[in-house]
């Protein structure tokens, strides 16, 4: 198989085989050292903020604990929904179309964090 | 003033008396064609901002004497063969042995007289982007955007600016996914190779199976652009069917078992690393195929737009406005392209054809890869989210979330489909480098 080959007329089965083959191989190759490099750079991340929280100061003492330890949700409430880039209304909605769709009443799920994917 | 003769000049220079020249009854067909895909964009839905005018471009371009298209003249730009403007003739004529070039003098020689002294002067030797804007249609010169590769490449700035990587970046093992569903675009192109398609063909029609309409069109603009019309149109429809075509795929190379699995939620990703990854991915895999730069260099932009927080303008800009201005730009473009003396071969329907099997061994790889990382994972990696590699942004996810949750109710596969999902259009963007450095010449 040469480049000449490839790039005027028609291939013979081993030619174009051997196309198929390299190629789809080249695509695995390349995108296995991407993947090596995304797990290297979150490995450096991590190691970045590991590094930034233990040389960051101690924090003040913390306020005096509270008189009375707050209670945890009562068995199933909703809990705590953190919302990110969600107004309340569309976090309702989304919530009611999930308890619909698991068939399970909306005070037996407890939403943890509901985020927009852009 | 003759008005019989006047009358008689108006009837045959008008459209209507094209029908009836030799090949004339294949307009006729094209623009039923065009009118059905019309009704699969509006009335089905089938990917409608693209296919709509898609369509309507090939209305016009098979409306005789509209002159908005001229497939003459680009053929002999591609051909690099000169063109005569005023019978929309290209000089060169095909051999056994190829492409044979047609000197000046030898197509004047058909001439005589007054007529000889005007197509003499009117010839372009070798046609430029200039020239096409000086004898062309509307459509020619909305074409070079096309052949220029701009359109696809602004396209993706948009999709960049459009994606979440999180998921990816979260987990960098759907990058496997991603690879393994490119089995379908070299599947297809040694299919296509056996059928007799020459390597750039082949490997145009192959990349169908990238699901990616940008990445099909400027791929095939590149090696084989007299089948551009075909493909961009398969390629668009089956994009519509994905749902059609996956489903029962998913469902039988994979368990109930399987099927069942609750993927665990992945980490959460820094503001940083979304930043940075762009970056970093741009650099690295330019520097590997350099050819995948238009794509990736576009995609990896328009995604640092989004994720900055400083560029939010630009970023909203190419999205939208720039995103709906580039789709009616390809859309019109592209389906100038079909031709009717070009669409209407056997060749299109073999198109058709591998573009189905292209998708359908797409989905076969991305799922069997994901049946191994289900194996290797102990479990925990749900196969289903393998066909999510296939590309077609945020379908093919969406897919996935959908049979999970026929097996298990409580299953949400969506986000971590969409790391194979995005994944998928870096590996048809590097696929589509390779083919372009191996069969571009």
């Amino acid at each position: 198989m040469n480049t000449l080959a490839l790039t005027a007329g028609r291939l013979g089965i081993g030619d174009a085989g051997i196309a198929a083959v390299l190629g789809y191989a080249v695509v695995f190759v390349g995108l296995v050292l991407l993947m090596c490099v995304v797990i290297l750079m979150g490995k450096a991340m991590a190691g970045t903020r590991n590094n930034a929280s233990a040389s960051a100061p101690p924090q003040a003492a913390a306020p005096a604990a509270p008189a009375v330890p707050s209670a945890p949700p009562a068995p199933g409430s909703a809990g705590e929904v953190k919302l990110f880039d969600v107004p309340d209304k569309e976090a309702a909605m989304i919530m009611a179309i999930v308890a619909d769709k698991m068939g399970k009443p909306l005070n037996e799920l407890r939403f943890k964090s509901i985020k927009e994917v852009k | 003033m003759d008005i019989l003769q006047t009358l008689s000049k108006l009837v045959n220079e008008s459209g209507f008396a094209g029908f009836f020249l030799n090949d004339g009854w294949k307009y006729l067909v094209m623009i039923a064609v065009a009118c059905v895909l019309l009704y699969l964009g509006i009335g089905k839905k089938f990917e409608p901002l693209l296919l709509v005018g898609i369509a309507f471009g090939a209305l016009l371009t098979n409306i005789p004497g509209a002159g908005l298209y001229h497939m003459e003249m680009w053929d002999a730009y591609v051909n690099e063969a000169g063109y005569d403007p005023i019978n929309n003739v290209a000089l060169y004529e095909t051999t056994d042995d190829g492409i044979r070039k047609i000197s000046v003098e030898e197509y004047l020689a058909g001439y005589t007289g007054e007529n000889k002294d005007k197509v003499e002067e009117s010839i372009v030797e070798h046609l430029s982007f200039t020239d096409v804007a000086h004898h062309g249609g509307l459509l020619d010169i909305l074409y070079i955007g096309v052949k220029a590769g701009v359109y696809p490449c602004l396209i993706f700035i948009g999709i960049g600016a459009m994606t979440d990587f999180g998921p990816l970046i979260a987990r960098p093992s759907s990058l496997l996914l991603g690879a393994a569903a490119q089995l379908g675009v070299f599947f297809a192109m040694f299919g296509a190779m056996l059928l007799g398609f020459t390597g750039p063909e082949a490997g145009s029609i192959g990349i169908i199976g990238g699901a990616d309409g940008p990445t099909a069109i400027l791929t095939t603009s590149k090696l084989a652009p007299h089948l551009l019309g075909p493909i961009a149109i398969a390629a668009y429809s089956y994009m519509a069917l994905i749902p059609m075509i996956q489903k029962p795929l998913m469902r039988a190379l994979t368990t109930e078992k399987e099927r069942q699995v609750k993927m665990e939620q992945a980490r959460v990703v820094s503001k940083v690393e979304k930043i940075v990854f762009p970056i970093i991915v741009a650099v690295f895999v330019i520097l590997l195929i350099p050819s995948t730069a238009p794509l990736i260099g576009c995609l990896m932009f328009g995604n640092l737009l989004k994720e900055t927080g400083v560029t939010e303008r630009l970023s909203d800009t190419a999205q939208n406005a720039l995103m709906n201005i580039v789709t009616l730009f390809l859309g019109i473009s592209v389906g100038a392209t079909t031709v009717a003396t070009r669409f209407l071969t056997f060749q299109t329907l073999m198109i058709v054809v591998l573009g189905v099997v292209a998708f359908m061994f797409s989905t076969i790889g991305g799922l069997l890869v994901g049946k191994l990382m289900y194996v290797l994972s102990g479990g925990k990696i749900n196969p289903l989210i393998g066909s999510a590699g296939v590309s077609a942004v945020p379908m093919a996810a969406r897919v996935s979330q959908d049979v999970g949750r026929e097996a298990n109710p409580n299953n949400f596969l969506l986000m971590h489909a969409m790391g194979p999902n995005v994944a998928g259009v870096i590996g048809s963007a590097i696929a589509a480098g390779f083919l372009i450095a191996v069969f571009g010449g």
